[in-house]
Formats: C-alpha cells, sequence, structure tokens
C-alpha cells in the first residue's frame, strides 16, 4: 500500500474552527462529524415524532377528519423516509460508527476523513429538500416503498425530489460504508488483531458490507423510476409493458438488507455497553462474530418476503419463508448471549443497562412475529395490516431507537465529559417503555381483525383499540422531553464524569473525557481484551 | 444444586402452561369463514404458543438477571469472568435452527392444505384462455370438486372500487355475491395502480396488479356478510376502498344471480 495517510497532519493544516463552531463546519475531526450526525439526526427524528403523531392524531377518530386525505398520504410518506433514512441509519451508522470507529481499531481518524464529511454533509440538504417538497406541490405519497405505478401516477414534483433525496442519502450510505470498511480492515493499530476487535466493529464491517452491496441496487432502480416519471419510459410502467412486480424485487433487493443496517449497528452497540454495566466480558465473542456474519449473508437472500402476495410463484414463497426463518438463528444466538452476559453479572441499574434491556425484551417480541410473518400462509392474511407495521415498529423503535437512547446515556460522559442526570433518564426510560408497548402492541390485534396500514380511515369497531394506540403514542411523545431536558441541563450543569465513569475496558475510555483532536495524547493504547472484566489484571494500559 | 434444578423445571414448566393456556383460550382473530380459516388459525395457534413460550421464556431471564444480579452497595469489583460456553451456545444454535426448521416444514404442510402447492396445473386451462402471465394466490379445494358448480368472477380494481364481473350471467356487480361451500374462483386486474384483495374472515389475500392478472380461488363456509378491504396504499381514498362479500345459501344466491342476469348477446 503505498496510500499513506497522516491523520494528525490532516486535522491541522486546516484551520479549522474551534469550539460550538466547528459542528457546523466541513470538520474532518470524525468526532466532530459523529456528532452532527447525532444532533442532524435528532432533529429529524423530532420532525418525523411530529408527522407520527399527526398520523396517531388522524387515526384516534375512524374518520378522516384531521387532514386532507392526500395529505395524510404525504405524511406517512415522510414520516416512514425520514426515519428510516434521517434518523435510523445515519445515527446508528454515521453517528456511533464515526465517533467509536477510529477509537476501537486505535486510529486518529477514519480512513478518508473528506469522504467522511461530505457523507454527513450530503444529509443536512437531503433532507431539508425531502421535508420542503411539502411546500412545492405537495410532497411523495406513494409510501416510502414508492411502489409503481401508484408513484407515477402521483404529482410528479414531490416524487422526484422525493427520490433526489433518497438518491443523496443513498450515496451518503454508500461513502460512509467504503469508509467504515476501510478503517477497519486497514487502519488497525500494529498487533491489534480481528478477532480482538470489540464487536461493534464486526457490527459495523456487516453492515457496511451490506451498505456497499445493496445500496446501488436502490439507487439504480430509483434512477429507473424517475425515467419512468419524468421521460415516461416504461421499465415499471404497465401501460407502456413495463412490469410493476419488477420494482418490488429490486426495492426490496435493498429495503430488507436496510433492516439489518438498522439493526446489526445497535446489536454491536449493545454488545458494548452490556459488559461494561454487568461488570462480565461479552459472552461468547466468537459465535457472536459468526452470528452478525450469517446475519449479512442471510439477510442478502430474503427480500421476497415482502412479496408474499405481490403474485410470486410457490417455489419462490417456499424458499423465502425458509431464509427469512433462519435469521431467526444467529440472531437468537446473540439474544441468548446477551442475557448470558447479564447472568452472574454485578449490574448497575442505570438508564444505559435498563434501555438495553428494553431493547432485548421489544426486539425478541418483534422477533417472534418476524419468525410467524416468515411463513407464507401466516403472511398472506396479515400482509399490509397493521401487524407489520407494530411488527417492524418492535424492531427499528424497540430496538433500535431504545439502543440509540442506550447509547446517548453511555457515551454522553465521554463526549461532553459530563454524566448524564440519571433520574431523569429512568424517567425517560419508563415513559418511552411503556408508551411505546400501549402504542404497537394492540396494533397486532388491529392487523389480525382487519384493520389494513396506511389507511386514513377504518371500520369504527377499531376505534377503541386505534385510542390506546394513539394514547401511547402521545406517551411516546412525551418522553423526549426529561430527555432533552436532561440534555441540555446536563451539558452545562452536570456531575464531572472524570475520564472513564464506568471504569469500561474498550480503548475509547482510556483517554481523557472529552477526548483530545488526536484521540490519544501518546500512542495508541493496544487493547487486547476490550471485555476483560472480572479478570485479575483489571487495569489495562 | 438439586434445588436450583427443581425451580428451574417448576419455571419452565409454569411458562409452558401459561403459554399453552393463553394460546388455546384467547382468541385474537375474527370469524373463520372459509375453508382457509380454520388451517390458518391452527398455525397462528402454534407459533403463537411458541412465540409466548420464548417471549415469556426471556422476558424472565432477563428481568430476574436485573434484581438477581444487580449491583449492592457492598459489592466492589467485577462479575465472573466467564467468556463464553461452547455447548451452552451449541444447543442454543441448534435447538432454534429445529424448532425453524420445523416450523418451516408445518407452514409448508398448511400452505399445501391451503391449496398453495398445486394452484398453477389446474387453474390454467379453466380461467387464462390468452393472458401468459397468471400468478396464483391460493387455492384450497381438491380437484374433483370444481368440476360441477365452479363459479369463475372477474374482478377489476381501481381506484378506488371494486367491480365483479359474473361472465356466465353476463352482468357487473359492486357486491360480490357467492354461494356457500362452494369453491369459487376469481380472475383479477387491476386498471390503474395496485390494489389488494382481502377478507380477513377467510384469511386470504391477493394483490390486484396492472398487466398482471392474478387469481384467486377459495371457499366460503359461513353465511353472511364480510368486508373486502383493499390492503395496498392505491391513493388518496385508500382507506375509503372497501365492498362488501355476500355469502348465502344456494338458492338465494341462484335468486340473485338470476335476477341480475342479462340476455346473452350474440353477435
Amino acid at each position: 500500500m503505498t496510500i499513506s495517510i497522516d491523520p494528525q497532519k490532516t486535522n491541522n493544516e486546516n484551520l479549522q474552527p474551534k469550539g460550538w463552531l466547528r459542528y457546523f463546519s466541513f470538520s474532518l475531526d470524525h468526532k466532530v462529524i459523529g456528532i452532527q450526525y447525532l444532533v442532524c439526526g435528532f432533529l429529524f427524528y423530532l420532525i418525523g415524532g411530529t408527522l407520527a403523531s399527526a398520523i396517531r392524531i388522524e387515526l384516534a377518530s375512524p374518520m378522516s377528519d384531521f387532514m386532507p386525505r392526500d395529505v395524510y398520504n404525504q405524511v406517512l410518506t415522510l414520516h416512514g423516509t425520514i426515519m428510516i433514512f434521517l434518523w435510523i441509519v445515519p445515527v446508528v451508522n454515521g453517528a456511533f460508527g464515526n465517533y467509536l470507529i477510529p477509537f476501537y481499531v486505535g486510529a486518529r481518524d477514519m480512513a478518508f476523513p473528506r469522504l467522511n464529511a461530505v457523507a454527513f454533509w450530503l444529509i443536512p440538504p437531503s433532507g431539508l429538500m425531502l421535508v420542503a417538497s411539502y411546500f412545492v406541490e405537495g410532497a411523495a405519497q406513494a409510501g416510502w416503498t414508492a411502489y409503481p405505478p401508484l408513484s407515477i401516477t402521483t404529482p410528479q414534483s414531490g416524487q422526484i425530489i422525493w427520490i433526489l433525496s433518497v438518491l443523496l442519502l443513498g450515496g451518503s450510505s454508500i461513502f460512509g460504508g467504503i469508509n467504515f470498511i476501510a478503517t477497519i480492515i486497514k487502519l488497525r493499530r500494529p498487533g491489534l488483531k480481528l478477532m480482538q476487535l470489540p464487536m461493534y466493529c464486526w457490527a459495523m464491517l456487516g453492515t457496511s458490507l451490506l451498505v456497499v452491496l445493496s445500496t446501488p441496487v436502490l439507487a439504480g432502480t430509483l434512477i429507473l423510476l424517475s425515467f419512468d416519471i419524468i421521460a415516461k419510459t416504461g421499465f415499471f410502467n404497465p401501460v407502456l409493458g413495463g412490469n410493476v412486480v419488477v420494482y418490488q424485487h429490486l426495492f426490496w433487493f435493498y429495503s430488507h438488507p436496510a433492516v439489518y443496517i438498522m439493526v446489526l449497528p445497535a446489536f454491536g452497540l449493545v454488545s458494548e455497553i452490556l459488559p461494561v454495566h454487568a461488570r462480565k466480558p461479552l459472552f461468547g465473542y466468537t459465535t457472536m462474530v459468526f452470528s452478525i456474519m450469517g446475519i449479512v449473508v442471510l439477510g442478502l437472500v430474503v427480500w421476497a418476503h415482502h412479496m408474499f402476495t405481490s403474485g410470486t410463484p410457490p417455489w419462490m414463497r417456499l424458499f423465502f419463508t425458509i431464509a427469512t426463518a433462519f435469521i431467526a438463528v444467529p440472531t437468537g444466538i446473540k439474544f441468548f448471549n446477551w442475557v448470558a452476559t447479564l447472568w452472574g453479572g454485578k449490574i448497575s441499574i442505570n438508564s444505559a443497562m435498563l434501555f438495553s434491556c428494553g431493547f432485548i425484551i421489544n426486539f425478541v417480541f418483534g422477533g417472534i412475529t418476524g419468525v410467524a410473518l416468515a411463513q407464507v400462509p401466516f403472511d398472506i392474511h396479515v400482509h399490509d395490516t397493521y401487524f407489520v407495521v407494530a411488527h417492524f415498529h418492535y424492531i427499528v423503535y424497540g430496538g433500535t431507537v431504545f439502543i440509540i437512547f442506550s447509547s446517548i446515556y453511555h457515551w454522553f460522559p465521554k463526549v461532553t465529559g459530563k454524566m448524564l442526570n440519571d433520574k431523569l433518564g429512568i424517567l425517560h426510560f419508563i415513559i418511552t417503555f411503556i408508551g411505546f408497548n400501549l402504542c404497537f402492541a394492540p396494533q397486532h390485534w388491529l392487523g389480525l381483525n382487519g384493520m389494513p396500514r396506511r389507511v386514513a380511515e377504518y371500520d369504527p369497531q377499531f376505534q377503541f383499540v386505534n385510542q390506546i394506540s394513539s394514547l401511547g403514542a402521545l406517551l411516546m411523545a412525551i418522553s423526549t422531553i426529561p430527555f432533552l431536558i436532561n440534555v441540555f441541563l446536563s451539558v452545562r450543569n452536570g456531575k464531572d464524569a472524570g475520564d472513564n465513569p464506568w471504569n469500561a475496558l474498550t480503548p475509547e475510555w482510556l483517554t481523557s473525557s472529552p477526548p483530545p483532536v488526536e484521540n490519544w495524547e501518546g500512542e495508541a493504547p493496544l487493547v487486547e481484551e476490550p471485555y476483560g472484566y472480572g479478570k485479575e489484571i483489571s487495569e489495562q494500559k | 444444586m438439586l434445588n436450583k434444578n427443581i425451580y428451574l423445571i417448576l419455571i419452565i414448566s409454569i411458562v409452558f402452561a401459561v403459554s399453552f393456556w393463553i394460546g388455546f383460550n384467547v382468541n385474537l382473530l375474527p370469524a373463520e369463514a372459509s375453508i382457509n380459516a380454520p388451517i390458518y388459525d391452527e398455525l397462528f395457534k402454534i407459533l403463537f404458543i411458541i412465540g409466548l413460550i420464548i417471549f415469556i421464556g426471556m422476558t424472565i431471564a432477563v428481568i430476574y438477571s436485573l434484581f438477581k444480579f444487580r449491583k449492592r452497595n457492598d459489592h466492589i469489583g467485577d462479575g465472573i469472568a466467564l467468556e463464553g460456553n461452547l455447548s451452552l451456545e451449541i444447543v442454543w444454535t441448534i435447538i432454534p435452527s429445529i424448532i425453524v426448521l420445523l416450523i418451516g416444514l408445518y407452514s409448508y404442510n398448511i400452505y399445501d392444505r391451503m391449496g398453495g402447492m398445486k394452484e398453477l396445473n389446474h387453474n390454467h386451462e379453466m380461467m387464462s384462455s390468452n393472458t401468459e402471465k397468471i400468478w396464483a394466490g391460493i387455492s384450497q379445494t381438491s380437484d374433483n370438486e370444481i368440476a360441477i358448480n365452479n363459479l369463475s368472477i372477474e374482478v377489476s380494481a381501481m381506484q378506488f372500487a371494486f367491480l365483479f364481473n359474473y361472465p356466465k350471467g353476463n352482468f357487473i356487480s359492486g357486491e360480490l355475491h357467492v354461494p356457500v361451500d362452494q369453491k369459487v374462483s376469481m380472475k383479477m386486474e387491476s386498471k390503474d395502480v395496485i390494489h389488494a384483495f382481502w377478507v380477513p374472515e377467510f384469511r386470504i389475500k391477493q394483490d390486484i396488479i396492472p398487466g398482471q392478472p392474478t387469481i384467486l380461488n377459495f371457499t366460503p363456509t359461513k353465511v353472511g356478510k364480510y368486508p373486502v378491504i383493499c390492503a395496498e396504499l392505491c391513493g388518496p381514498y385508500h382507506g375509503g376502498m372497501r365492498a362488501s362479500i355476500i355469502v348465502e345459501e344456494e338458492s338465494d344466491y341462484n335468486e340473485w344471480f338470476n335476477k341480475n342476469k342479462k340476455p346473452e348477446v350474440n353477435l
């Protein structure tokens, strides 16, 4: 390799602003970029959450009476797109990945700092563009899946802006993925073996492989779709002889792996958090690594389970049933390993730990309904109903978003040098957990009994259960208040955290909090046992 | 040690008992009104019970760990340095694999009983004369039942309505009438965007796709009026895109049919 990377030089040669202004700059510091991703993602989470509240208000009554019907479809399209592409994917990959991966491999920055900054700065404009499309001619209204021919026949400007925005976000995601793979493979400090890396590195390696393999397919598909819309081509337009089912295959070839792009990093993060607060080594490191890679491989060959009612031949239905159900095996291994990590530990019950345990419980529930949904005969009844809505919110909200909060409580002291208030954090957890389950558990029943998804009006017999669900959504909205208060109070007046408040052994804690620009004053430490809790050498240097 | 094992066995049996009790006594599904429905509900019950056992078991394990192994004030130092246990990990790889495989085989059996595996053979000659691509939904009666009382209906879906064409009576209806206990075959095609035909009480659903006819077969078993619901986002009035299916006794059906029947026009 002739590429020479000297991050120290890269960081110093620029006259980069200091203090809070650097968060608004084209900073090349991976830590700054990580925070940029996180804060930007959280702002979009608030927008997406507002849209979700609008949906739940509409559904509190059986009639379509809160907003016009086409606006309702725009709201649900924007809600899905924002939550996936602007909140969860950028935060679990971009934010935590950028902040942690260089520490974990013992590097001073990512492999390609400029590409990294470009990847982040693609996000705010495309997000703003997406939201602003509402004011042009109405936003896209074909759902986040944008199935043709609906996406071809709805107002064009909104759909085109949606495609452009998703293409930019996909580009950002690919840049990030390449950067993570290069950093993990090539920038490891001398002496650090792959099998000594913290689990989050493995999760990000797997995720980035999925990103790089599948996102280009989505990009190509959306470009063809935009041709259909602008240039009146007939790739997916049945009037011109196009095939609408082909779009679904191409779309889900990306969008099912996208689920793993959203949950694998969360699996990695929870593997970092649990051992620290349970004071025990991560149980079954090797099986964890293999199960991540197993999920990556299987995740690429299950996409058609989203299309069991679309007109798929029987052999295809069977293959995808078996492949999908088998993902439960590596996933199950991880959950058993986490519970085994807790077992026999000395567990500090704090906000980070509670959110992680909430994640385990919610995700197990979502995983079980997932195995059920993989079965063709089961899926045929509940496909495109509220059962599916409930299932994937258990995965992405009850799973990933719980871990995002858990991670914020865990790494806040690292980033700011201040502790978050644990009492407010536990309050945040309790309201979120109750609100989330109240909102989404009843939706399983709604789907089984005849309420399709993406509707603004429904059979009056479902009103009571929908109102319970809306009440849960209200609690979820309220739950962000203690969190925001906590963050704002703690940044200013939080208790001093010291360098390593949790006595953690992973490398990011073996430097000052907040860390210096070069990550370590001297040489990066060689951490051979990132989970060596309970061993005689408890102080690693 | 013996005591511990007894407690473990006791807890596991309670989890099983509770799951079975809930599985058999809590009904989460709507009425059963087609041949498919009881088969579906059997699958649902099995998956529900297995799911409950795993979910309750895992939840108990997590909550128990949080209580039992929480850090007390007099605790110093770390937990035990247990990094893994190969035999345990093999066990919890193999057991879930077996469960998943068995569920897969069982749902294959269910799918076969619903008729999912043999639909293409007999439907082709029956329904499609010149359309090439027919992708079928689920059918469920055996071949010899079809011959006599076969009903074929053509469904066209558009924003935002279903129309049911009865070719034998040469008329179109906005309501789907079918006689009870007879196999109905529908050929469905969309005029504009993708729609879906869903009758929750029948446990069947099939997308209706423009440019690509689909087939859906079912046999209603209970007289009554059930909703036909569009399940695929199809535009602003998607939530209002509904029709009714009226399952009636054969005599009532024939009366309705003859009332609507139009004489055939000879060309």
